[in-house]
């Protein structure tokens, strides 16, 4: 049966799940940052993942956007760099813009996703195109738009297929701006590893509300 | 490559610390990872400096008397993450604001702008003049785009011996913003450094080869030319910087009669020896288009651990910058004594 929403609780334990998807998936995000990158990618998100993990165990939060503040600062702080800059800014822009909602539906998503991707593009001085996270969080903010009017369970399950697909598509793209952006032709064929992170996350998200 | 160090992934931290340690009370350890003055006057317009650790002594061992108050310390050649940016901007303001300045790269200019976001929901003033030196990573239409190196080390001087003086944050930046336009920088990079936690080299290169231009931390620069005497490679290093005086319209070009700070850094393991000689030809070098040498630093300031290059490093002075320059300063990175040599 579809979800229409999430408590505060239900947001915590979501991003815990996605914690350890992605501490799981550190040696697929660390072979996809070593092709196009320096190779940290996976270890720094692990890193990320681990103070995220610290930071909302057994916590309780107030609002829905303080659950997704709590991962954007503890990423940032304990990340460094580019990406921690990055996975901070998208957590800590959406989760503030849902000011104190205690629910996460269809709209909130669609309003995180919107003000944390105009927040990383803004940081990160990248648009769609630029072969970086942007191309999985662009096209998933846009399909959150359309469909958050749907249960959240609904609206997350395309979302994560929306940025499933924007992962895809940075294989064929040439990197102008980030890791990879000294190899030029030579990123082709591959997908980014922002955007390969980013969409674990959402797909890790998906299955939480429909399970 | 052997290294005296502990554990790989607590090197940042336990240099920051031997730091403190070295400064014997002038400094302390604050927060995360940031070193700080003991004694900032209160209703002194704060200088922040920082970046990520590895090149020492810059950029914490800039913090120090009529220098830095503070420096924002990332781990081994990484961005200090907004959360250090932020306990040392609380731990230098005193109420009169906080000027960051710091060399242009991207995780640095994101983390510490996080970090002026962070400090102005708790009502602390903060500006940022960034660092772009390296006249061979963009074209001057594109300053945005350089990279900050050893330019950055007269630059702080500058800086902080003005942020003794100036009554707002504003006149500060002023100052350091007049600093980095007239600060110009070429290098050369001969050999990699190694990365401590792996051991592995910062970049690949040809023995015979040398990377004209290369970045401190391997990036790209103008190309690869075959390794050639100190009297050949410094007019041809040199002519970058003229020729980006020349070329950029902020600023006029290096003309007889103008005065300059010249600084020869060493990236790590090119010896005394050398920079002395890369001196001597400099020296030529300015002499025969009238440019006056006004002062001269050199040493091993901005180093990437055992890479093996040099740098040189132009700030053209004015009246202004020189009474700054004048000021004497300590630190474990820089120290001078009041005046200038020959003056």
């Amino acid at each position: 049966m579809a979800k229409e929403s999430l408590s505060i609780n239900e947001v915590r334990d979501m991003m815990l799940a996605v914690a350890d998807k992605i501490i799981e998936a550190e040696p697929i995000l660390t072979d996809a940052d070593r092709a196009l990158g320096d190779g940290d990618h996976g270890v720094g998100m692990e890193r990320g993942m681990n103070a995220v993990k610290e930071a909302l165990a057994g916590q309780e939060f107030p609002t829905v956007g303080k659950v997704f503040m709590g991962v954007g600062m503890a990423m940032m702080s304990s990340m460094g760099g580019a990406s921690g800059a990055l996975y901070g800014t998208l957590f800590r822009a959406g989760g503030k813009a849902i000011g104190d909602a205690t629910t996460l539906t269809g709209k909130e998503l669609a309003v995180i996703l919107k003000e944390g991707t105009e927040g990383v593009m803004a940081r990160g001085e990248a648009k769609p195109g630029d072969k970086t996270m942007v191309d999985a969080l662009f096209p998933a903010s846009e399909k959150a738009s359309e469909v958050a009017d749907l249960p959240i369970s609904e609206a997350l399950v395309a979302v994560a297929a929306a940025a499933a697909a924007g992962r895809d598509a940075s294989e064929g793209m040439i990197a102008t701006k980030g890791r990879a952006k000294t190899l030029g032709e030579n990123s082709l064929g591959k997908p980014d590893a922002g955007a390969v992170s980013v969409a674990i996350i959402m797909a890790t998200m998906s299955d939480y509300a429909s399970a | 490559m052997k290294k005296l160090i502990n554990d790989p992934l607590k090197v940042a931290d336990e240099l920051v610390e031997g730091l403190v340690d070295a400064y014997n009370g002038e400094c302390q350890y604050v927060g995360t990872r940031s070193i700080i003055r003991t004694h900032i006057p209160e209703n002194k317009v704060a200088l922040l400096v920082g970046g990520g650790s590895g090149h020492e002594p810059i950029y914490h061992g800039l913090v120090g008397r009529n220098l830095a108050d503070g420096a924002a310390c990332g781990d081994i050649f990484a961005a200090p993450p907004p959360n250090i940016v932020l306990e040392a901007t609380e731990a230098v303001n005193r109420g009169k604001g906080v000027l960051y300045l710091y060399g242009n790269y991207a995780g640095d200019v994101m983390n510490f702008d996080i970090g002026a976001e962070l400090a102005d929901d708790e009502g602390i003033d903060v500006r940022t003049v960034l660092i772009w030196d390296d006249v061979c990573s963009a074209p001057p239409t594109q300053k945005q785009n350089r990279r900050g190196i050893a330019g950055l080390v007269p630059i702080v001087k500058i800086a902080g011996a003005a942020s003794q003086s100036v009554t707002t944050l504003a006149e500060l930046e002023a100052v350091a913003k007049k600093a980095v336009l007239q600060t110009r920088s070429v290098g050369v990079s001969m050999a990699p450094g190694s990365i401590p936690a792996t051991g592995k080299p910062t970049f690949d290169i040809d023995p015979d080869m040398i990377g004209l231009g290369m970045g401190i931390h391997g990036e790209p620069g103008v190309g690869e030319i075959p390794m050639a005497p100190a009297d050949e490679l410094t007019p041809r290093m040199l002519n970058y910087i003229f020729e980006d005086f020349e070329n950029d319209d902020e600023v006029e070009a290096l003309a007889a009669g103008d005065e300059v700070l010249i600084f020869v850094n060493s990236l790590g393991a090119t010896t005394m020896m050398e920079l002395l000689i890369a001196l001597r030809a400099a020296k030529k070098c300015l002499t025969e288009k009238g440019i006056k040498i006004y002062d001269v630093m050199v040493g091993p300031l901005v180093t990437c651990q055992e890479m093996s290059g040099v740098s040189f490093s132009i700030t053209r002075m004015d009246d202004e910058l020189k009474k700054y320059w004048e000021m004497p300063c300590q630190s474990v990175c820089f120290s001078k004594m009041e005046g200038r040599y020959g003056g």
